[in-house]
């Protein structure tokens, strides 16, 4: 059997795990590892600037892919660094395998230089982790992670590795496991058969039905069964932020995002709805508003391959257990085979409801003489894009505008982070973007306070010639936070307001990218599509939009789902 | 409402503190937990009491710690005819043969033993449900003066044929 040490282990582990790219920075207990990956053809290494940087690239890498993110970073800060990626990645169920040094296995506990309890720092929000005590664990610790970081509700999973049981010097029989099975993780995916037959028989009864699909369908890569069910029985369906994508945005069907910032038809019909039925999304409070009032009418159907998210925040009263894709897909064979079908009268009449509400428009906006409005940004990025473009997002209203203003084709197209709400994401997720996808163009939507969460990536774009568009979303302050300040606190901007953005053409230009200033709405196509059109350079597009503009429809606090502000001065009447 | 979970999961480092950090992360109570290798050395029983407010919240519990990746059986004990023990050692001081008999006789009562003592001090050992332990230590402290409490917390196990087993 080949020799290894626990250094070569961990590289070979990964090559034999098919990984290709790996995110990261080194430091003095990762040395051996890093001096493996220097040796190896096989794994291409990003380092960057800032750990949480190496993390959020991993995550998009893993978005946009499908496939596990993995990062290597050194022990102590190297690692704490990396909380805030893995947080953002535990709470959009991304599969991450992240690999920490530690300082030997002899000075653990001791306070040693750059010690930290990576496991116990990590612990709230990885889907497990693994300390190597030796080297002969670390093929077995690999497969494990990626097994468990890949399956079922996926995740981010750490792995430690102290210093002493990398040393090259040390040489061990390596062998990769072909599979693993673990006795206490058996994640269900296939509904059952009980359940699927009562879901298919209240789906097709239900008189005015919603398909709530959120990221879990993204995930489970169950967008043609999502599709095929909804034309079947000519559903709604509206998408969480984190489901966008997962069914076509330009389709007839399509009613919209939903929640706090969710189109007026799409809430309106969850609020009105006799059947909510969903797909891999998880009631999240930026969905219901107040639970006590939430969607009165409807019975409740929900698919998650996590039987937490069942029942937590809305009670099912159709629980089914399973991966959106083939829960769904054993529903269609059920209707299939049964030639079942539902009452197409009362759907038609629940559709011209709903086309009312429709007609209200809502997200139809004001333009102005003077100034340019995020949602002209968004829309004009669609046009130049033609639709086609990875989007990936930071934090706040340019957020929202992307969301609600580019209609998503497909799913991990839109690459956002939606329950942690990291700013600083949004440019090293247009970098993971780009590397797994290089012919495919890539677009950062980003405001002047998340831009500037993680702007020395730019650095490392400038290194690896990463070339993508990064789109500022520029009002000179904390947009969504000023926005909350005018609604609700008396107008007062407590440390809202940017008093010193940066010049950032010329920072663009620092990092020998091209910056492009945008002041009035006729520069701004021609900007877009100059941006576009050179493919290999990061072009850097700073707009200034109107500062006082607002994200509408907006939810009110306390209220149902269809209790909304449509604008400064209209709101539903509740 | 008082519920009592037993869980088996792996006797793996790091297992117990992903079941205390849950409790503390999701805002649960644990008012007792003892764990501790089965018969099979890679696995461990862990007894829980907790104090749900409903249903749902204890049904969540549940489904929480079954997601730990180490955790291989969760079951609620309560709801079913069970047995549960505590173990408790408590440390009195007597001054006076009179003193002393009446500890002797509530230690016999209760069917307690006592498993030292010095001049002045009884250590006593008493098994038995938590309220049995409480009511114990309560007539001891109209008898004596109470020196010292350690508690083990509640194991609990089924009656009849149910059994937790991997």
């Amino acid at each position: 059997m080949e020799m290894l040490s626990g250094a070569e282990m961990v590289v070979r582990s990964l090559q034999d795990e098919g990984i290709e790219h790996i995110f990261g920075y080194p430091g003095g207990s990762v040395l051996d590892i890093y001096d493996a990956i220097f040796q190896s053809d096989k794994i291409e290494h990003y380092l960057v600037r800032h750990e949480q940087a190496a993390v959020h690239m991993a995550d998009a890498y893993s978005r946009s892919t499908g496939k596990v993110g993995c990062v290597l970073v050194t022990a102590g800060p190297g690692a704490t660094n990396c909380i805030t990626g893995i947080a953002t990645a535990y709470m959009d169920s991304i599969p991450l395998v992240v690999l920490s040094g530690q300082v030997p296995t002899f000075w653990i506990g001791d306070d040693a230089f750059q010690e930290t309890d990576m496991i116990g720092v990590s612990r709230p929000v990885v889907k497990h982790s693994f300390s190597c005590r030796t080297a002969e664990e670390i093929p077995m610790a690999i497969k494990k992670a990626f097994y468990i970081a890949s399956t079922g509700r996926p995740g981010p999973v750490v792995i430690e590795l102290p210093k002493d049981v990398q040393n090259p010097l040390n040489k061990f029989p390596y062998e990769y496991p072909e599979s693993v099975s673990l006795r206490s993780y058996n994640p269900t995916l296939s509904g059952h058969k009980g359940q699927i037959k009562r879901a298919v028989a209240a789906l097709l009864s239900a008189r005015k039905p919603v398909l709530y699909v959120g990221g879990g369908a993204i995930i489970a890569n169950a967008s043609k069964q999502v599709l095929e069910l909804a034309e079947k029985l000519n559903l709604p369906v509206t998408n969480t932020l984190m489901g966008l994508g997962a069914f076509p945005g330009e389709h007839k069907q399509f009613i919209g995002m939903l929640g706090m910032h969710g189109n007026y038809e799409a809430n309106k019909s969850m609020h009105n709805a006799d059947l909510i039925f969903s797909c891999g999304a998880r009631f999240d409070d930026r969905v219901t508003n107040n639970v006590e009032k939430f969607c009165p009418h409807a019975k409740i159907m929900h698919i998650d391959i996590d039987p937490t998210s069942i029942s937590k925040n809305i009670h099912a009263d159709l629980p089914i257990v399973g991966s959106v894709e083939v829960v769904l897909q054993q529903m269609l064979d059920l209707i299939d085979e049964t030639q079942a079908t539902n009452d197409s009268e009362s759907i038609n009449a629940w559709w011209d409801q709903i086309n009312e509400w429709r007609a209200k428009d809502c997200l139809a906006y004001k333009t102005s003489e003077t100034h340019i409005k995020p949602q002209q940004v968004i829309q004009c990025l669609y046009k130049v894009t033609k639709g086609d473009a990875i989007v990936t997002s930071d934090v706040g209203q340019h957020q929202m505008v992307a969301a609600q203003y580019y209609p998503f084709k497909e799913p991990r197209q839109w690459i956002n982070s939606g329950g942690a709400g990291t700013m600083g994401f949004g440019l090293p997720a247009a970098m993971g973007c780009k590397i797994a996808f290089p012919d495919r163009p890539v677009v950062c939507v980003t405001g002047d306070g998340s831009i500037q969460m993680n702007i020395q990536e730019l650095s490392t774009c400038m290194q690896y010639n990463i070339p993508l568009v990064i789109l500022l979303l520029n009002n000179r302050s904390l947009g969504m936070v000023k926005q909350w300040q005018k609604m609700f606190y008396g107008g007062r901007q407590s440390h809202s307001y940017m008093d010193s953005v940066p010049d950032f053409v010329k920072l663009s230009e620092a990092y020998n990218h091209i910056g492009i200033k945008v002041d009035k709405i006729e520069e701004l196509e021609p900007a877009l599509t100059r941006a576009f059109e050179l493919k290999d350079r990061v072009v850097f597009v700073d707009v200034a939009i109107d500062p006082e503009e607002h994200v509408y429809p907006m939810q009110i606090k306390s209220g149902s789902m269809e209790d909304m502000y449509l604008s400064k001065t209209e709101k539903t009447d509740a | 409402m008082r519920r009592i979970i037993a869980v088996l999961l792996e006797n793996e480092s790091g297992a117990l503190s992903r079941v205390v950090g849950l409790f503390s992360q999701r805002a649960y109570n644990i008012e007792s937990l003892t764990v501790s290798p089965t018969n099979d050395k890679t696995l461990s029983r862990m007894t829980i009491t907790t104090d749900v407010v409903n249903h749902a919240e204890l049904e969540q519990m549940m489904k929480q710690l079954h997601k730990l990746v180490d955790v291989l059986r969760v079951t609620e004990l309560t709801q079913s005819a069970h047995v549960e023990r505590e173990l408790l050692l408590v440390k009195v001081r007597t001054v006076g043969s009179e003193a002393r008999e009446e500890v002797k006789r509530t230690c016999d009562i209760y069917r307690g033993q006592i498993v030292d003592i010095t001049q002045n001090l009884y250590t006593i050992q008493l098994t038995g449900a938590g309220a049995k332990l409480d009511a114990f230590i309560a007539t001891m402290d109209d008898a004596s003066e109470i020196v010292e409490v350690v508690r083990s917390g509640v194991c609990g196990i089924a009656r009849g044929d149910k059994a937790l087993r991997a």
